[in-house]
Parts: C-alpha cells; sequence; structure tokens
C-alpha cells in the first residue's frame, strides 16, 4: 500500500500547491455550484434507471384495454390481482412451474456449488500439496470463461450421452463455480487463522470435521457471496437453456418468458402476461440483492483486488 | 493443454498415496491426503467433465465433417482437418456479425464505464448527500436478468405503448439504422451500476490521508479526482473494461429477445446468434467450429487489451 500512496502524492504536490491557498473563498462557492451539479446528474440518471421499472410495475395493474389508452406512467383502474390469477392459472400454471424450474436451478445450483467451491477454495488456501498451483491456475483460467462459451461445447457433450432437453442439462453445468473457487481462496487465507486448525488437531477433531464445524463459521460472508454471484449468474444464463431445452415444461422463467414475448404478435393476450410475468420474477432477485448487500460489495471488493 | 494439467491435478494427490516408496520424502510436507481429496475432488471432477471435457469435444467436433456417400445415402462424420475453419473464414454473415459487435463495443463499452467511473467518483466525493440511495438505485437494473430488461426496454421502444411517446413517435428505434444502440442502452442500463460500484469499492479502499494533504495543498474536488482518484482506481477500470469486452462479444440474450421487437434482427446479429442458428440446422461442425474461433478472438482480445495497458501504466 505504501508504494501507491508514493506514487500519488508526487503528482497533485508538484502541480497545485502554491496557486489554489488565496483562493480559499471561491472554492466555497465553487462547491455550492458543483453540488448542485452533482445532484442534478444523479436526480436525472436515477429517473433513467428506476422509471422502466416504475413503468413495469404500473403497466401490470392494467387491464388490457387501459395499456393502450391511459398514462403509461401512472395508475389507472387496479386490475393487479385479476392479471395475477389469469396468469398463474394461465396454460395450467406453466408460469408457477417455470418459476419452481428457475428456483430449482438457479437456487438449489447455486447452493451446490457454494457448498463444492467453498470445499476446494478452503483447500487450496490451508493445505499445502503437489499441483496446487496448477489447479489454482487452471480455476482462475475457468473463471475468465463467460458462460455463454461453454454453452454449445456443453450441448454438443450432453447431446452425446442423450441428456439434452432434461433437467440435469441445465442444472449439472450450474454447479461448477470457478470464482467461487477463486473467492473462497482468497478468503479462507485471510479469515481462518492457522493456530485454530493447530488447536483443532491437538484436540483430536480431524480436518473434515474442523471444517464443517469450525472453519465453515469464519466463512459465512464469503460463502453468501459466491452463492448470490452464482444464483445471479444462472439465473441470467440465456444461452444454456435456449440451446439445451425443447420442453415447455422444463423452461427456467426468463426462457418462458422470452419464449412468449416471441409469439406475441400471434398471441396479443400473452403481452399483459410478459409484463406482470416479468414484474414478479425480478421483484424476489431486487428484494434478495437489497437485503445482502453487505454481502456483495465484499464480492466486488475481493473481485476487483486481483 | 489444460486438460492435461487439471487431470494432472487430480491425480496427484491419489499418486501420493499410491506410489508409498517416493512418497517418504514427501511425507512431512503433504500431510491430511484424505481431506484434501475429499475437499478437492467433487470440485475437479466436476470441473473437468463440464468445462474441459466439453471444450475438447468442441475442437473435436470442430475437425469433422459430414460425409454422404451417394446423394441419399446415409451421412457418416469423417475426420476433415481444418475444412471448417476454411468454411468460417468464407462465411460472411459470421464476420458481419463480429464487425457489428465490436463497432458495438467500441461505443458502449466507454459510455458504459465512463458513466460508472463518473457515479462512483460523485458517490466517493462530498458533494452528494442520500449516497446510500443513489448506489442502491442504480445497482437496481443489475438485478434484472438480460431477458427481462431487453423484453422491457421493447415495449419501452415501441410506439404504442412507450411513455415516451414524443421520442418513440418521431424516432423509430427499432429501425434497422438505430436497433443497434437500442440494445447498446439496454446493456448500459443494466451494467452501469455493477461497474459503478467495481469501481467504487476501489475508492472505499484508498486511504483518506492522501486526500488530506492533496487538499492541504489546495487541490480541489475535480482536481482530486483527476489526478489522485483516477490513477489510483485504474486496476478496477481495467478489469470492468475487461469483462465488458468479453460481454460485448458473447452477446446474445439483448438482439435474440430483440428479434420480436424489430424485423432488422437478423438470426445471425450477433457471432453467438450465428453460432445458435448454425447449431439449429443441425450443422454442428460448423457452429463448434465458429465457437472455437469467438474464444480465441475474445481471448486474443482481452488479453491484448491487458498488454497495452500494462504497458502504459509502465511508462
Amino acid at each position: 500500500m505504501s508504494r501507491v500512496i508514493d506514487a500519488d502524492t508526487r503528482k497533485p504536490r508538484s502541480s497545485s500547491a502554491a496557486t489554489r491557498t488565496p483562493r480559499a473563498g471561491g472554492a466555497q462557492r465553487e462547491s455550492l455550484v458543483s453540488r448542485s451539479v452533482a445532484m442534478l446528474i444523479m436526480v436525472i440518471f436515477t429517473l433513467y434507471f428506476l422509471i422502466p421499472i416504475w413503468w413495469l410495475l404500473v403497466a401490470s395493474t392494467k387491464s388490457r384495454g387501459d395499456l393502450f389508452t391511459t398514462n403509461p406512467l401512472w395508475f389507472s383502474e387496479l386490475n393487479f390481482w385479476d392479471n395475477m390469477v389469469a396468469l398463474l392459472t394461465y396454460d395450467d400454471g406453466i408460469y408457477l412451474r417455470w418459476i419452481v424450474n428457475s428456483i430449482g436451478y438457479a437456487g438449489v445450483g447455486a447452493l451446490v456449488a457454494t457448498i463444492l467451491a467453498g470445499m476446494c477454495g478452503y483447500a487450496l488456501a490451508k493445505y499445502r500439496f503437489r499441483g496446487r498451483e496448477v489447479l489454482f491456475n487452471v480455476v482462475l483460467g475457468g473463471v475468465l470463461v463467460p458462460a455463454t462459451a461453454l454453452a454449445l461445447p456443453l450441448f454438443l457433450l450432453f447431446s452425446q450421452v442423450q441428456l439434452t432437453n432434461t433437467f440435469w442439462a441445465v442444472f449439472l453445468p450450474s454447479i461448477v463455480s470457478p470464482f467461487g473457487v477463486y473467492l473462497a481462496r482468497v478468503f479462507a487465507e485471510a479469515s481462518v487463522p492457522d493456530e485454530l486448525l493447530e488447536a483443532a488437531r491437538l484436540d483430536g477433531a480431524g480436518e473434515v470435521r474442523t471444517y464443517f464445524t469450525v472453519s465453515i463459521r469464519l466463512m459465512v460472508p464469503a460463502l453468501i457471496t459466491i452463492f448470490l454471484f452464482q444464483f445471479v449468474g444462472i439465473w441470467n444464463n440465456f444461452f444454456l437453456p435456449l440451446i439445451m431445452l425443447r420442453s415447455e415444461e422444463l423452461f427456467p422463467v426468463t426462457y418462458g418468458l422470452y419464449a412468449w414475448n416471441s409469439t406475441i404478435n400471434q398471441f396479443p393476450e400473452l403481452r399483459s402476461f410478459v409484463l406482470i410475468g416479468a414484474l414478479l420474477s425480478i421483484i424476489p432477485l431486487i428484494v434478495t440483492f437489497l437485503l445482502l448487500q453487505r454481502y456483495w460489495r465484499t464480492g466486488l471488493g475481493t473481485g476487483a483486488l486481483k | 493443454m489444460t486438460a492435461q494439467t487439471a487431470t494432472e491435478a487430480l491425480i496427484t494427490p491419489k499418486g501420493a498415496k499410491a506410489g508409498r516408496r517416493p512418497s517418504t520424502r514427501n511425507k512431512a510436507k503433504v500431510q491430511h491426503k484424505g481431506a484434501i481429496l475429499f475437499f478437492t475432488a467433487p470440485f475437479i471432477i466436476l470441473f473437468v467433465l463440464f468445462y474441459l471435457v466439453p471444450i475438447a469435444i468442441a475442437i473435436w467436433q470442430s475437425l469433422l465433417v459430414v460425409e454422404r456417400e451417394g446423394t441419399f445415402g446415409e451421412a457418416t462424420e469423417v475426420f476433415g482437418g481444418l475444412t471448417q475453419y476454411i468454411l468460417v473464414f468464407q462465411n460472411e454473415a459470421f464476420w458481419t456479425s463480429v464487425g457489428r459487435v465490436l463497432l458495438f463495443g467500441i461505443v458502449q463499452v466507454p459510455v458504459m464505464l465512463g458513466l460508472a467511473l463518473l457515479f462512483a467518483l460523485l458517490l466517493d466525493s462530498p458533494l452528494l448527500r442520500g449516497k446510500k440511495f443513489f448506489r442502491l438505485a442504480f445497482f437496481v437494473p443489475y438485478a434484472v436478468p438480460g431477458v427481462i430488461a431487453a423484453i422491457m426496454w421493447g415495449f419501452l421502444y415501441s410506439p404504442n405503448l412507450s411513455p415516451f411517446t414524443v421520442l418513440t413517435g418521431n424516432i423509430d428505434f427499432l429501425s434497422a439504422e438505430l436497433v443497434l444502440w437500442a440494445i447498446a442502452n439496454v446493456v448500459t442500463w443494466v451494467f452501469v451500476g455493477y461497474n459503478m460500484l467495481i469501481i467504487y469499492s476501489a475508492l472505499l479502499a484508498i486511504p483518506t490521508d492522501i486526500y488530506e494533504a492533496a487538499r492541504l495543498d489546495g487541490a480541489g474536488q475535480m482536481r482530486i479526482a483527476w489526478s489522485i482518484k483516477i490513477p489510483l482506481v485504474r486496476p478496477s477500470l481495467v478489469l470492468t473494461a475487461i469483462l465488458s469486452i468479453i460481454g460485448t462479444l458473447q452477446l446474445l440474450a439483448e438482439p435474440q429477445v430483440f428479434r420480436s421487437f424489430s424485423s432488422a434482427v437478423t438470426s445471425t446479429y450477433t457471432p453467438n446468434m450465428t453460432i445458435y442458428a448454425t447449431s439449429a440446422i443441425p450443422n454442428v461442425s460448423l457452429a463448434a467450429a465458429f465457437s472455437v474461433v469467438l474464444a480465441l478472438a475474445t481471448f486474443i482480445l482481452s488479453f491484448t487489451f491487458l498488454r497495452i495497458t500494462r504497458r502504459k501504466a509502465d511508462a
């Protein structure tokens, strides 16, 4: 850290030392102007970021007729409940099925991925063994491979064993998280002290037991972060279900809504289902993000260090 | 190559157990072999199965060609060397789509990262009130999956549903000329907040006494941002830029959704859409060759970018 500080105190000092001091009063006034400009920028962009979501919320409360005839940014007759019932009962409740599928792919998938990545990252941090660096470098290489680039190769693999268009075709690839291993290693190195492991060994506890009773507790913040990022990654992965799945009843909710949206021109009644379906599918994500913000911020910080 | 090293890593703990005599020397070093194996084996096996094996299969598949005995004979796959790669380089639609995403990236990535940097600096400056609110509001779109964001914006662009009829009535955002930038706006909307937070976490890590020193020297906020903060968050800027370049080349969900809003978006609009369309024909060997070329292009581009920024930093 000291190196960084040295490097940067150099630049500003040489250029601005003498000139600014007499303008202390001016700086105060300038900051009032810049304060307003800063606030203005942020307010404008807040509208940019939130209006689409607000519009979606308003649109999903409207009947099909009102959608085109009333102010798009304000409520008219509230029809939210009817819309929701219509959505949930449409086509034998296929929408609920998609939500359940998404929870299976993303929720269970991320959970398993977190457990496996946590164990592997912990071993990489706390034990010395041959091939450790090689393994870590291969994992780092895996972090750089984007999920979309793997979709076609995975499709080729699963068609070899006739498993395309099954739950497993989307689930199994989702439980591997190289980024999780990386994060778990970095975190375990910093937060699980060797002395603690030595003490557990002296008490006669086995390595695996020590991990699951002691170490894992110290790694909870990292594990939650891994879970969140993997969850979002699976939930957002569109290419994999697109290329793997043909049967509607296996779709995750994003793919289902995409399929509905693609046929809107033939079936206009699907439009209101797409709107309210989209809203219902993002609310849990937004709420989870807001509740767990402490954790993803740690994750972003760690990711940025490298 | 990577496959080899990974299997090496996979068998190492096992190998140490099996070869008793040579391992006596290492015994003091490699302890807890069973535990290590228990911790690492599940991940390694799955990583090999769902990362390395598929990549190997894709490379192998890209080297095959389909041959038929006679016009109606049974199709068989035979080794064809680099035949598919020659077809890739002759495929105009593919290279048009590569050019399109490059153009997209050259404009969208700097705009997005410029905004992200601006917001991060404002959040880090003493100029704002309600920082927590802004931080959350800007990050909310990241929780919206790309597919859903594209559907939402698709409706917002369409003249009859949009709340911005003044705009959408006069400008056709879904026309052939503008739809690429309409998609760029969707991607920007989703990812600005995410990139802002990466840069912002880097800003928070800078010790504040540096600013004290600069302020004593009479430096204003702009000066501090330009001369201290931006150089110090350079690594995060490089990281976000590389992630964005990779994301741009892999663009798929947003344009795929836009096909139902705009006829200007063809089935080969981006490289990944070309890959999908080719695999659906089905011409899996050509699709695999496209995939390999795209992966290599992605790798080369991010690596070159890293090199250039490193060299600049050293100079």
